[in-house]
């Protein structure tokens, strides 16, 4: 057994990625059991302050996806308990998991993103739906990428290529949260860059390239096999490859993010747009991150048991 | 960890014409190839195309939680069974009979159970011999034979408007087209059945059955009428049309004794589905078909070439509960039980629910069926709700057609009073919600549609109707 001792990997969860969530905790827990780290799941429910205090765990994997789990709930509650956690602290958490707050962040720290605008759902019924929308899709132009401010999975999140297809989209994002983002549809290669930081500075594994078959990275080209094709390493040049490396290792930086991060970019004839930051990246067997960790010659089970030591060594 | 990745070279499948980089030299690693993640995925059959991850399914998996108050699936109250009697009967079958009950049996099933059944559905009018009767692993097992033996790709099944959504994903997985016959507050229309069938005649057709679920339908609460049970029977007589009935909550009406079968009345027309799932206990997996011979024969060797056999200790649980527990005492016990939740519901929706909303009162079974304000899709609002902590299954679910996401359906079988009425008062919320994010954009979204699968026909609902009571 690893001298780490124990160790909890929070999964489940009550947001719409709960399923996505038990599946990335389920494939964590067992690559670090394989490697002999003693380490067992447990929900975000009424059951896990009980558990964490009756018998502290040495460090907690936070494997939550989407609200609670990377908006820093979780992670100020861990603070709190005086458990040490893998991953971003609660302010960092807020900002990356806000995408128009991420958006500006990585702005200022020099880093294009594409053109957008971020309104609440007020602002459509107080103005008129129809007279913000012309004028959104003037300034932006066709096609547009419709998003929840706050949520992952691309639940709630269309690509709208006619003006007639956006107020449908809107209603859709609206279930999901009461702001939306609305950005230009880059057109481009889509990849994720993993950051991963061990102790000697974040440092960003080999990017990875997304092609859903169906044109559309949605909920089921995410998670059903077969649906979508990954390049690991993407196929970009050599410039691109580096340009995208150096993004995504900034806006972790610049986000205030820790231990590891996905940051998802469009390559676009040579430039590099950020999309967003995930704090709590999926693990499940179509998720892109492990991906990149085995192209990166690493095995998930090993890189979590060392962050794992890692934030226990730090303490909280 | 990752499947062997199946290799694709690089092949576009977004249409992208310019070479990579890797293509042109300019590569910053060697020429990368892609992966499905799945090493199969040139093999699946074309069938298998739409099982895929869907959004719907990430909702439920939250739904199931003990904060949402789950007003979508149609769990049975099993709590409601004498538990500590059916375990001593288990223990004691198994102590007993054992080398019978964990052996293997017949596909048609155990003769024993076969009378019982027979019992139990003369309850219906149905005076059926226990050889005419097959046992099936739920009735949802001879859902899937009888479209195993009667279905070729592109046939037609008539089916009610809404349908059970778990016989719609049986038939188009072998891939018949379902049309759908609506209904109103007596059942299916017979006029519109009539109609249905002239218009498929003339097109040439093949229509292979009738699917029906005529008592306490699922999802849409009502119940066809006598009068119109006879008239149904006389038109697909007329059209040499068979006729599936599918009656699992037929025992559990509120008011007066159990409607009479359309099998009853037409033995040889018609191929009865029970289930002891709604009765008893699900978890058991027992449902049967009983079916001209000709058509008992073909189940039977299909359920045969599917299962071999059911489970003989199932069989044996449900036999010694016919024959040696109070069953109808029982099934009484979940009348009281389901009306008392039905009432519950009903009244909280007439207390709360938004003006514009239009529900089914069920004479019995587990189901109301709700129509929102004109405009609202209610798998666009389902987020909305899982948010607010109550679940409810979206319209078009039940439709094979893209219709009905203007519906949802409600289930108070298995949430205690209390929870209902909280889930409806959440649920009041959320419609309210919804409808003032629809004032502010559903006008304009009429010409396009949401993306989350709302098509404009969509937003046109079924035909048919029911009124508010």
């Amino acid at each position: 057994m690893s001298d780490l001792g124990h160790v909890l990997v929070l999964a489940g969860g009550l947001s719409p990625e709960r399923e996505v969530s038990l599946r990335s905790g389920a494939r964590l827990r067992d690559a670090l059991c394989e490697i002999g780290v003693d380490a067992d799941i447990a929900d975000a429910d009424a059951d896990l302050i009980p558990a964490i205090t009756t018998d502290p765990p040495s460090a907690i994997f936070p494997a939550i996806h989407g609200a609670s789990g990377e908006d820093g709930s979780i992670q100020e509650v861990l603070t709190l308990l005086g458990v040490p956690y893998v991953g971003a602290p609660p302010d960092a958490c807020r900002f990356a998991f806000d995408k128009p707050v991420a958006k500006a962040i990585a702005r200022s720290a020099g880093l294009a993103t594409p053109p957008s605008v971020t309104l609440p759902r007020e602002i459509f019924h107080d103005l008129g739906a129809a007279a913000v929308l012309d004028r959104i899709t003037v300034t932006l132009s066709l096609p547009l990428f419709v998003k929840p401010a706050r949520g992952g999975s691309a639940l709630g999140a269309s690509r709208v290529g006619r003006a007639e297809d956006l107020p449908g989209a809107m209603i859709s994002c609206f279930a999901y949260g009461d702001t939306a983002l609305i950005e230009h549809c880059m057109p481009g290669t889509e990849v994720a860059v993993g950051v991963i930081d061990l102790g000697s500075g974040p440092e960003a594994l080999p990017a990875v390239e997304i092609r859903p078959l169906s044109g559309s990275y949605d909920y089921a080209a995410r998670y059903t096999p077969g649906q979508t094709e990954f390049h690991v390493p993407a196929r970009l040049s050599r410039a691109e490859a580096q340009a995208a490396a150096s993004a995504a290792v900034t806006a972790h930086r610049a986000l205030g993010l820790r231990d590891l991060s996905r940051t998802d970019l469009i390559v676009c004839g040579g430039e590099v747009f950020f999309l967003e930051a995930n704090v709590a990246p999926g693990l499940t067997e179509t998720s892109t991150l492990p991906m990149a960790l085995e192209a990166a010659g690493r095995s998930l089970g090993t890189v979590c048991r060392d962050l794992l030591s890692q934030a226990a060594a730090r303490g909280t | 960890m990752l499947t062997e990745p199946a290799r694709l070279g690089h092949a576009d499948h977004n249409g992208r014409a310019a070479p990579t980089p890797a293509e042109t030299g300019d590569a910053a690693h060697p020429a990368s190839h892609g992966s499905l993640v799945d090493a199969h995925a040139g093999r699946y059959a074309a069938r298998a195309a739409g099982m895929v991850a869907s959004e719907i399914r990430a909702l439920f998996a939250v739904a199931a939680r003990p904060e949402i108050v789950s007003l979508a699936g149609g769990m049975p109250y099993i709590t409601a069974l004498p538990l500590d009697a059916v375990g001593e009967m288990a223990g004691q079958l198994v102590a007993q009979r054992g080398p019978v009950a964990l052996q293997y049996g017949s596909a048609q099933g155990d003769p024993a159970l076969r009378e019982g059944i027979c019992e139990v559905m003369e309850l219906e009018g149905i005076h059926a011999h226990p050889d005419e009767v097959v046992v099936t692993v739920g009735s949802q097992q001879a859902l899937d034979l009888i479209s195993r033996i009667f279905v070729d790709p592109g046939d037609v099944i008539l089916a009610e408007g809404p349908s059970y959504v778990g016989a719609l994903g049986t038939f188009t997985s072998y891939q018949a087209r379902v049309v759908h016959v609506p209904m109103d507050d007596d059942g299916l229309i017979p006029a519109a059945l009539e109609e249905c069938i002239a218009r498929l005649a003339s097109q040439r057709q093949r229509v292979k059955f009738l699917y029906t679920v005529p008592s306490f339908h699922n999802p849409a609460g009502v119940t066809l009428s006598a009068e119109r049970r006879a008239e149904v029977l006389r038109i697909c007589q007329r059209a040499d049309l068979l006729i599936v009935e599918d009656n699992p909550y037929g025992l559990l009406g509120f008011d007066g004794e159990p409607q009479r079968a359309l099998y009853a009345d037409d033995p040889h027309s018609v191929v009865y589905l029970g289930s002891f799932s709604k009765t008893i206990a699900p978890g058991l997996r027992v449902g049967w078909a009983v079916a001209p011979p000709g058509i008992r024969d073909k189940l039977v060797l299909a359920a045969e070439a599917a299962v071999l056999c059911h489970s003989s200790l199932a069989q044996l649980m449900i036999g010694e509960y016919l024959a040696n527990q109070p069953w109808r005492e029982q099934v009484k016990v979940f009348r009281e039980l389901y009306r008392e939740r039905r009432d519950t519901m009903v009244e909280a929706l007439s207390a709360v629910m938004p003006e514009g909303c239009r529900w089914t009162r069920p004479a019995g079974g587990f189901y109301v069926w709700l129509q929102l304000p004109p405009g609202l899709d209610a798998k666009l609002m389902l987020p909305r709700a899982i948010s607010s902590r109550v679940a409810y299954v979206p319209g078009t679910g039940f439709y094979a057609d893209g219709t009905g996401a203007d519906y949802l359906r409600l289930s108070y079988c298995f949430p205690e009073p209390a929870r209902i009425r909280e889930g409806v008062r959440r649920l009041a919320e959320v419609v309210g919600a919804e409808a003032e994010i629809c004032a502010t954009f559903g006008a304009m979204s009429r010409a396009g549609g949401g993306p989350a699968g709302a098509s404009p026909a969509d937003l046109t609902g079924p035909a048919g109707g029911f009124t508010q009571p």
